[in-house]
């Protein structure tokens, strides 16, 4: 074999093992699609087929919408994951610039503490958190949805870490010029961590987005249910074993992810690579 | 205007003395430089003008007033920074505004949005044109207003900085090697500029590097730093020709001066290399070191002429440098000598001496001491060797 004949039958070979993957991935997805688009009588046959022989996809977006709120669930989403990402920003910087930039006694210490809060899953402070809302009254509202995470200890590591990395005339250069401490924070590290502060909002928003342990447990009232919450609740209830519309809802819950990550495509990898993290 | 005024200022970090008591008065108007080898503190020292770092002991005073704990930016002083310190996201019209914005502005109308709405901000903001405008005008930055400092050279950039540093018409300037990241020709460029910035604006400069020609050519007065202490402060003349400690002759001066060992005799007589000098003294007996400065070296047989051999010579097209290793010292000595004339082969040996004048004396401590010409020879260019 001559080496170009031979890098043709390895890019050849490549080409093939990475669409087995992407296939292995996205199968579950296209299923979904396919089964949206069909009509309940399709949907249980012996014979596999992808596409439907009668389409019936705007029936089934139809149906959703009209058998669950909807869009409710989605205005919920973004009231929620919107609102956590601000209050964590507004906690994390002003706590990431102080671990980063300000010197006081105890703060490796502190710094210390901020890395173990992020060994700690959620699900071990569920139940703590849960009875504290309970006492304060404010299960079953969007505060119990959002408080939790105002904190992110991952944020603030984050913020922190890349706040190392601003060098300290640029700090002094600001305090020279009348910046406060508070203005410095907003004024001159946030514009320069900017690419960082995209990082994490995509994990929060993704992560908060997709959350389905949280909401389960402090939500009763059908009117606050985050998009996840929703569909799953649509399966139980409204829908039955009618898995035509179900999926059509899971589609309308997972468009705004994707179609973010599509119009983000760049800052979406940027962020990724910038955290080192998958 | 400010008289900056230090008494007793020492600064410690995790128990390691940085500053070991700096006094210093700078006068209003004065240019005045802070050289010194790396870690010395030079930077430290300006910090603790600046505010930006409390001293450990010792107090600052800005026109007889005690600064401690004013804010950096209440003291009036602007500082420039060795890697400019420009925000990054913000336009040079915008870096230059800030100070100004900063003072000029209520809390209220500097607030992002709201702000806008606030009915002085208006009038405020367009004096605050007014004035970024005229200072780009005179630093020649009008073109490049719009644009990011990622987008500048460095030349431009260190402008920017300066720039956003006169704006605001501060009491005093603090420079921290504002020049060093720049190359040859532009740092020569803005030396020139900087002088007569200073001329211009006739406040305070406090200006710390480590380029002693920047420090020769810009400042009224040199103040000499090594490890935490200041050792001398006069004239840049005063310095170079006169030094009151041996680190500060080795420290000032390109290529570094000529030391050689030498013993003060009990009969004050100063031999140097084992041989005589014409030269008495009232210090001590005991070792001292003998430097020449490599100008004041000549070359040439004579009585006591110290012999060596060139090891390396360095055309520098103006003039030209001879290294000559003598026996018992491990540095070569170096002469300075016009290209002109013919210069001797590498390898060749070579006679080297030094007229009594150019003699400057050190004891074993390093401080400076006092030589005269016996009284027999009262001609200065008497030589001392050679
Ligand atoms: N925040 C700090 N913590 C601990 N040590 C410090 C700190 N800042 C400076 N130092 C030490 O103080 C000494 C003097 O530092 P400084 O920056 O003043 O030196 P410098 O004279 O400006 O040197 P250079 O010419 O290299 O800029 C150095 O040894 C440095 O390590
Ligand atoms: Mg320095």
């Amino acid at each position: 074999m001559t080496p170009r004949h031979r890098s043709i039958v390895w890019s050849f070979t490549r080409h093939s093992l990475l669409l087995c993957g992407a296939a292995f991935i996205l199968l579950p997805f296209l299923w979904m699609i396919s089964t949206a688009s069909k009509p309940q009588t399709e949907i249980f046959t012996k014979s596999i087929h992808f596409i439907p022989h009668s389409f019936a996809l705007w029936d089934n977006f139809a149906t959703a919408f009209g058998k669950a709120n909807l869009w409710r669930f989605l205005v919920n989403g973004v009231v929620v994951t919107v609102s956590i990402f601000l209050l964590q920003v507004l906690i994390a910087l002003p706590a990431a610039y102080a671990l980063a930039k300000l010197r006081f006694a105890g703060r490796e210490v502190l710094f210390a503490l901020v890395l173990f809060c992020i060994l700690i899953p959620p699900q071990a402070t569920a139940i703590p958190v849960f009875l504290l809302f309970h006492k304060l009254g404010i299960l079953d509202s969007y505060a119990a949805l959002i408080v939790p995470f105002t904190i992110s200890a991952f944020g603030i590591f984050l913020m922190r870490q890349f706040f190392k990395t601003v060098p300290d005339d640029l700090i002094e250069a600001a305090r020279m010029d009348g910046i406060s401490e508070f203005g410095i924070v907003w004024r001159v590290m946030l514009p320069t961590a900017i690419p960082a502060l995209t990082a994490f909002g995509i994990f929060s928003v993704v992560a908060h987005w997709n959350d389905y342990f949280w909401p389960l447990i402090v939500l009763n009232s059908e009117h606050l249910r985050t998009p996840p919450l929703g569909v799953a609740s649509f399966r139980n209830e409204e829908a039955g074993t009618n898995y035509g519309p179900l999926m059509a809802a899971a589609i309308v819950i997972i468009a705004p992810l994707v179609v973010a990550f599509l119009l983000a495509q760049r800052r979406f990898i940027e962020g990724i690579t910038l955290t080192g993290i998958k | 205007m400010a008289k900056i005024e230090l008494n007793g200022v020492r600064k410690t970090f995790d128990q390691t003395a940085i500053l070991k008591g700096i006094d210093l008065t700078i006068e209003d108007g004065e240019f005045i430089a802070l050289i010194g080898p790396s870690g010395c503190g030079k930077s430290t020292l300006l910090r603790i003008i600046a505010g930006l770092e409390p001293q450990s002991s010792g107090e600052v005073r800005i026109d007889g007033v005690q600064v401690d704990g004013v804010r950096p930016s209440a003291r009036n002083l602007a500082m420039v920074f060795q890697s400019y310190a420009l925000y990054p996201h913000l336009s040079v019209f915008d870096n230059i505004a800030v100070p100004l914005r900063m003072r000029r502005h209520s809390a209220l109308a500097r607030m992002p949005l709201i702000g806008r709405l606030h009915p002085e901000r208006g009038r405020t903001e367009r004096g605050i044109r007014e004035d970024v405008e005229r200072v780009a005008a005179q630093l020649e930055l009008a073109a490049l207003l719009k644009r990011k400092p990622g987008q500048l050279s460095g030349g431009q950039r260190q402008r920017v900085a300066v720039g956003r540093a006169i704006v605001r018409q501060p009491v005093g300037f603090l420079f921290d090697e504002p020049l060093s990241n720049l190359d040859a020709k532009l740092r020569v460029h803005m030396r020139a500029e900087l002088a007569q910035l200073h001329r211009q604006l006739k406040a305070t400069f406090v200006y710390v590097t480590h380029d002693q020609a920047e420090a020769m050519t810009m400042s009224s007065r040199i103040a000499v730093m090594i490890e935490g202490n200041i050792v001398q402060i006069g004239t840049p003349a005063e310095v170079y020709e006169n030094p009151r400690d041996i680190r500060v002759a080795e420290f000032v001066g390109s290529p570094k001066i000529n030391a050689m060992p030498g013993v003060i005799r009990e009969d004050r007589g100063l031999e140097v290399l084992g041989r005589q000098l014409r030269l008495n003294t009232t210090a001590a007996a005991g070792r001292c070191t003998v430097c020449v400065r490599p100008e004041r070296m000549e070359l040439g047989p004579g009585p006591g002429a110290i012999a060596g051999i060139v090891t390396h010579l360095e055309h520098l097209g103006a003039e030209a440098f001879i290294h000559v290793k003598v026996d018992r010292i491990d540095l070569p000595l170096l002469a300075r000598v016009s290209p002109d004339q013919q210069l001797p082969e590498i390898g060749s040996a070579i006679q080297l001496g030094f007229s009594a004048s150019a003699v400057r004396a050190f004891d074993a401590t390093g401080k400076r001491i006092d030589v005269t010409a016996p009284a027999r020879s009262e001609r200065v260019r008497e030589k001392a060797l050679g």
